[in-house]
């Protein structure tokens, strides 16, 4: 079982569905000749040619629409967004349009929109965004946000079977800092089921993407000071995996969520809602949140390290609930 | 400088106290230490200690009124004196570190806010509802004092340890003073109940609602009892101080009788019976002016006779001036009620929560008895006991009694 990055195991998985199943097709800027922005798509265009990868001028929402269609014709596209900072150019796309086929029609629009997502690598304020939350909002989509190497290649290839639009964000900064065993052979993480990363005993966190990895450094260090700190990895944000949720808030009775994107409207206020509708009586303390704050990426180090939770955040967070 | 004196926590569950009694009027010196106010609360009337020596410069709370703990009821301008004190406030900070100083009044700051409710979450509120434990009783170790989930299941898994379950706390409204009014059928005086008697009558209210009362009574010939006390009566007195009396032989053949029979010295904690190992003996004290208290032995097995008549006689005293402690008050196993002080015959006593019975002691009387078809005069009493059926039945409480009877009609000497 080689050691791959999380990188290699989405390229991996897209290999392998284009292979398996000659209706995937995949759309995007850059992504033929040159292996797309971040090399995704290396080799590809070498090995199942320009009638799968079709590189496509600079407009999100052309070639968006085109793979909506294309889907109608019983293909199944996947649309690589070079930074997925871009995707709000196909936002009426996808929001008005694929989300909403399979109520208005009966449609099925088997597509797969994805790109590198979240901030770390110096990228800006137009290079770094979470754009998670402005489609959680619409019916008819699902999200999902793969946090490790074994995760981004099962959910590229449950993603891109399933008969809906989805929207998978890859996290450009684990790209190749996230190295991992990924078992051989044909398998498919489910859409929908969250992971517990990590057991714990006096609190949990609910987190997904590159925070888990803070969280479980997090973990690391709260279990010096005889704190057991419950990781749950969310892996998909729509749906929900709300029974796992509650599970962890039964388990433990303090929760806190974890995430990159902003404060206001993030999914922890989902999460806190949630837990406070069918779990209150469970709780032990107040669901808080760990998040980034309400403003643009920096483009500034110093001020992009401040904008991003850090670990020692979610220890104090978790030092203070547990305190509680 | 000044130091404030608070209302203080007069054991762990109390909330509020009622200041009853002023020993000192503004202008009055006082030295520390020294009784300054006189305090009730649902479990016990106390006198506060002065924090610190000075002069009374201005009472805050007036006899009469119930407060929270900790609220600021005067403040004593202090004595050069007493700044090289041990414990001496710094020029800035008004507060006086409370924990190297013996006395239960500390100083802290007039607007620290009084923990008039006990603070949990909705977790620790579902635990305590389903398992039925008083909040109040546990002791939080949360932020701001917050009973935690680690809390609540620690005094759930160790109830030998929790303390007593106390009757709801009153409510804030302050005792007030005694109102003639033309009632519609002549004129009527209304009185708030005092903070004691709303917690008898809280106390009494739940215990019937908890628990189907059932009372077996027995006739006890004290001849034996009576022999072997007039034998000892006077030299008793010359070497203890105290009289003799009927208790220290009831209390003895119940503490037998109670580590014979365990579910009568059991308490009922959800659907667990907790049988307790050790036998912690109330004995209800009626007090001067109304009222009721039940100072309790602790490991009353543990006592010979002689140990148990003279506490039998200390915690009395002290019930009567006073001077009794909240812990002297709590985690009681089994009661003794002595209705017969007054002529009773028997009683019906009320169980005292969260324990299962409860023993009621007649008036001591010669009567007419047959004995053997010859008719006897014999010292006599009725021994009554009220058993919780939940948990004791007929057939366990009578054997109980019968083993009681069976000891006083036999008595010998210790």
């Amino acid at each position: 079982m080689p050691e791959i990055t999380y990188l290699e195991a989405i390229r991996q998985g897209i290999w392998e569905e284009l292979d398996r199943d000659s209706n995937v097709v995949m759309l995007g800027e850059d992504i033929g000749g040159y292996g797309g922005a971040f090399r995704v798509s290396s080799g590809m265009i070498d090995h199942f040619g320009t009638g799968r990868i079709i590189e496509t001028p600079i407009c999100e929402s052309g070639f968006t629409g085109a793979a909506i269609g294309l889907s109608f014709m019983g293909y199944r596209p996947i649309v690589e967004m070079q930074f997925i900072d871009f995707i709000s150019c196909a936002f009426s796309m996808i929001t008005n349009f694929a989300a909403k086929l399979r109520y208005r029609w009966g449609a099925s629009v088997p597509i797969v929109v994805r790109g590198p997502s979240g901030a770390g690598v110096r990228g800006g304020p137009f290079h770094s965004q979470s754009v998670e939350m402005f489609f959680a909002h619409t019916p008819g989509l699902k999200i999902v946000v793969p946090a490790t190497a074994a995760d981004a290649k099962g959910l590229i290839k449950a993603s891109i079977r399933d008969p809906d639009p989805v929207i998978y964000l890859e996290h450009k900064y684990l790209y190749r800092r996230i190295k991992e065993n990924v078992p051989p052979g044909d398998w498919t993480v489910p859409i929908g089921k969250a992971a517990v990363r990590r057991t714990g005993r006096d609190l949990s966190v609910i987190t997904y993407g590159a925070m888990v990895h803070v969280a479980l450094e997090a973990a690391g260090l709260l279990e010096k000071e005889d704190i057991s700190m419950e990781v749950l990895d969310l892996r998909t944000l729509l749906p929900l995996d709300r029974e796992s949720i509650l599970a962890t808030v039964r388990h433990t009775n303090k929760v806190f969520v974890l995430h990159e994107d902003t404060r206001t409207c993030g999914i922890a206020g989902e999460i806190a809602a949630i837990i406070n509708e069918e779990a209150f009586e469970d709780l032990d303390g107040p669901v808080l949140r760990v998040t980034a704050p309400d403003t643009p990426v920096p483009y500034s180090p110093p001020l992009e390290e401040f904008f991003l939770p850090k670990v020692s955040d979610v220890v104090a967070v978790a030092r203070k609930l547990v305190a509680y | 400088m000044e130091t404030k004196v608070i209302m203080p926590q007069l054991g762990e569950s109390i909330a509020e106290g009622t200041v009853t009694k002023w020993f000192k009027k503004p202008g009055d010196k006082v030295g520390r230490d020294e009784p300054l106010f006189e305090v009730s609360t649902d479990k016990v009337d106390s006198e506060i200690p002065s924090p610190a020596a000075g002069i009374v410069t201005r009472i805050l709370v007036e006899e009469g009124k119930t407060v929270a703990i900790n609220t600021a009821v005067a403040v004593i301008e202090t004595e050069p004196a007493a700044v090289a004190a041990p414990v001496a406030p710094s020029p800035t900070a008004a507060p006086v570190a409370p924990a190297a100083h013996p006395a239960p009044a500390i100083t802290t700051e007039v607007d620290k806010k009084p923990a008039a409710e006990v603070r949990s979450s909705p977790l620790v509120r579902r635990i305590a509802r389903e398992k039925s434990v008083d909040l109040s009783s546990v002791t939080g170790t949360g932020a701001g004092g917050r009973v935690t989930k680690k809390d609540i299941l620690g005094a759930i898994e160790k109830p030998a340890a929790v303390p007593q379950t106390v009757p709801p706390l009153p409510s804030l409204r302050p005792a007030q003073p005694a109102v003639v009014v033309a009632g519609a059928l002549g004129a009527e005086r209304r009185e708030t109940m005092s903070t004691m008697r709303r917690a008898i009558a809280d106390h009494m209210v739940m215990s019937k609602r908890v628990s189907p009362h059932v009372t077996t009574v027995f006739e006890v010939d004290l001849t034996a009892v009576n022999r072997s006390r007039e034998a000892a009566k006077e030299s008793f007195k010359n070497r203890e101080g105290f009289p003799l009396t009927y208790m220290p032989f009831i209390a003895m053949a119940t503490v037998r009788a109670l580590k014979k029979h365990p579910v009568v010295n059991s308490s009922v904690d959800g659907t667990d019976v907790v049988y307790k190992e050790y036998v912690n003996l109330g004995i209800a004290v009626a007090l001067e002016g109304g009222g009721l208290i039940v100072p309790v032995i602790k490991n009353a097995d543990e006592r010979n006779f002689l140990g148990l008549a003279r506490a039998v006689r200390q915690l009395a005293d002290a019930a009567r001036t006073k001077k009794l402690t909240p812990a002297d008050v709590q985690g009681g196993t089994f009661t003794i009620t002595n209705p017969g002080v007054f002529g009773s015959l028997f009683g019906t006593p009320i169980i005292n929560q969260p324990q299962t019975a409860i023993l009621g002691i007649g008036v001591i009387e010669k009567r007419a008895v047959v004995i053997e078809d010859m008719i006897a005069i014999r010292p006599m009493v009725y021994l009554s006991l009220s058993f919780d059926h939940r948990v004791i039945d007929g057939a366990l409480a009578d054997p109980f009694m019968a083993d009681i009877k069976k000891a006083l009609e036999n008595w010998e000497d210790q």
